[in-house]
């Protein structure tokens, strides 16, 4: 059903990974995508596994989650796989039938792609599965504030954010009620043509559509009258902090950065 | 047998995981044709999830749903011809209009029905009249009228698939009272004029004591009792405890009784308390003469 989809789906929980600073933790997930994108040989990219595991062992989330988390790209990983597979045609040739040339290049540039995308996918999603969504536009707030100097909208554009986060399981609720109610009235949603079920969501998206918009008006409202003006001199609950673990953290990752430029040069594949 | 049958009811929601829910636990009603029933219970009692069985939108955990004698999900190619049998109002149906003018929209339902244009138009105009639109807002957007005449709006869609069964979710629910009689008075003409059976979905006792004939009371899952007015009303303190209420009106004509005024009438709705108090002065007027 419907009700059953999830983004960025947050796991509670007291481990080290959920107690670090959450712009310390965007930072390391910037570093662990430089490392998976500078790894040029397996050796060097085992390193960013290594880097995935220790990470996702800390942070207590089971292994299983990581596997559930890479379930929705299997169609893209497959598709980047396949292209590279029969459109690299240096290195010796492995298997031919007519215009087709399957390649060694080719085999190890699919495994190699596959793998990037795959750890790529756990790492982000074992961010999101460790911070909960206010807490990272938050520290997207903290991060880009400096910008304010260049009249940079850095409050607003976390507060959309997070107006943007809070509603989506309300539209999801919403967009339920809506299809069984004209599923009620004899919409077929399930049968037909393409073009025909693109024409059967009108009657789903344009109720939507307007209680989104009703929903929003009611919120500015709501927001004005409890004198809401923007960012300036707004004071918060949570005061960020970084404590020693941190910088502790930051190391540890720029020490696996600098091993996969190392294990670059110097790793056989 | 009934238009409307179930037999052990089971809903269960999240099976599986830490939110595991019953919302209806093994259920028999039978709801005789031609009724109009009153469905009370307090939030989360699960009327709202009992009702949804009853055009298929659900489907029974376990146990079995009847509609005029034939078993849902028995054979889904035939599901979309009983759901039309069963016409089904959810809260808030305002906001599910859609179309560029009413007209259109209350033509949806007939439209998925495969029915001729003309069919169409007889409904719509049969439809509009008895839900108190006037021909003129036919041809106005939806989005242009007022909270009580889209509410109208919405219900008139559904009866204008003139259904066997029509079931309508707190129709009353964010209405002010002029618009909430309205309503009540309508669904009263409906069934009236119709024949068909209704269903009332509420968790107000006013609403529905001064609407229907008998009611249904969900309590915790289960069917606590399926009666008509008098004898649920007879059951006061259980219906208290269990977070409901007898009508203000039915409980001070109670209070009446016990402290010796004869009648024997039974007291739902304002009106007829005025009318009968009227008499009984009268009658005493008389014994005093």
């Amino acid at each position: 059903m419907i009700k059953d989809i999830t983004i960025g789906q947050f796991f509670p929980g007291n481990s080290i990974v959920h107690r670090l600073d959450p712009r310390i933790k965007l930072l390391l997930t910037v570093i662990y995508i430089v490392m998976l994108f500078v790894a040029d040989t397996f050796c060097a990219l085992g390193a960013g596994v290594v880097f995935l595991l220790i990470s996702f062992l800390l942070s207590g989330i089971p292994i299983k989650m990581m596997l559930k988390s890479v379930k929705p790209i299997v169609p893209i990983i497959l598709f980047t796989g396949i292209l590279n597979l029969f459109f690299i045609s240096t290195g010796d040739i492995l298997f031919q039938w007519k215009f087709i040339r399957i390649t060694e290049d080719g085999v190890r540039t699919m495994i190699f792609m596959a793998t990037r995308i795959i750890l790529l996918i756990c790492g982000t999603s074992l961010l999101t599965y460790t911070t909960s969504p206010i807490t990272l536009t938050d520290a997207i707030e903290r991060i880009l504030s400096p910008l304010k100097v260049i009249k940079f909208p850095a409050h607003e554009i976390a507060m959309m954010m997070t107006i943007a986060l809070r509603f989506i399981p309300t539209l999801i609720e919403e967009t339920d009620k809506i299809m069984s109610a004209q599923k009620a009235r004899g919409a077929d949603m399930e049968t037909g043509s393409i073009l025909k079920r693109a024409k059967a969501l009108i009657p789903i998206l344009i109720p939507l559509f307007v209680s989104a918009f009703r929903r929003a008006e009611e919120l500015a409202l709501a927001m004005e009258c409890r004198c809401y003006h923007g960012g300036d001199g707004r004071t918060r609950l949570k005061q960020l902090k970084t404590a020693p673990r941190d910088y502790a953290a930051v190391a540890v990752a720029i020490l696996f950065l600098a091993a996969v430029i190392v294990l670059n040069r110097f790793s056989p594949i | 047998m009934g238009i409307l049958r179930t037999e052990k009811l089971t809903y269960v929601y999240g099976e599986g995981t830490p939110f595991r829910k019953v919302a209806v636990d093994s259920v028999d009603i039978d709801i005789a044709e031609g009724e109009i029933v009153g469905i009370i219970g307090h939030t989360g009692s699960g009327k709202s999830t009992l009702i949804q069985h009853f055009n298929g939108l659900l489907k029974p955990t376990s146990g079995k749903v009847f509609v005029d004698g034939e078993e849902l999900f028995a054979d889904k190619s035939r599901l979309k011809e009983i759901r039309f049998k069963v016409g089904l109002v959810f809260q808030y149906p305002e906001h599910q209009l859609f179309e560029e003018t009413v007209y259109k929209d209350i033509a949806f339902g007939p439209k998925n029905m495969g029915l001729s244009d003309g069919e169409i138009d007889r409904r719509i105009k049969e439809t509009a009249r008895l839900v108190g639109l006037s021909p003129d807002l036919l041809e106005k957007s939806p989005f242009e009228l007022s909270g009580g005449q889209k509410r109208r709006v919405a219900i008139a869609g559904v009866m204008a698939m003139e259904p066997k069964v029509l079931i309508l979710d707190e129709p009353t629910a964010g209405l002010d009272p002029r618009g909430r009689d309205r309503i009540l008075g309508l669904i009263k003409e409906y069934h009236a004029e119709k024949g068909t059976t209704v269903l009332l979905v509420s968790h107000s006792m006013e609403d529905v004591a001064r609407t229907v004939s008998k009611i249904l009371v969900m309590n915790d899952a289960k069917v606590f009792m399926y009666s008509d007015r008098s004898s649920v009303f007879a059951r006061a303190d259980e219906l208290t405890a269990m977070g409901l209420t007898v009508p203000q009106v039915t409980r001070v004509f109670d209070r009446l009784r016990a402290m010796g005024i004869e009648f024997d009438d039974e007291v739902f709705s304002i009106d007829y308390a005025k009318d009968l108090v009227l008499r009984l002065l009268k009658e005493r007027e008389k014994k005093v003469d």
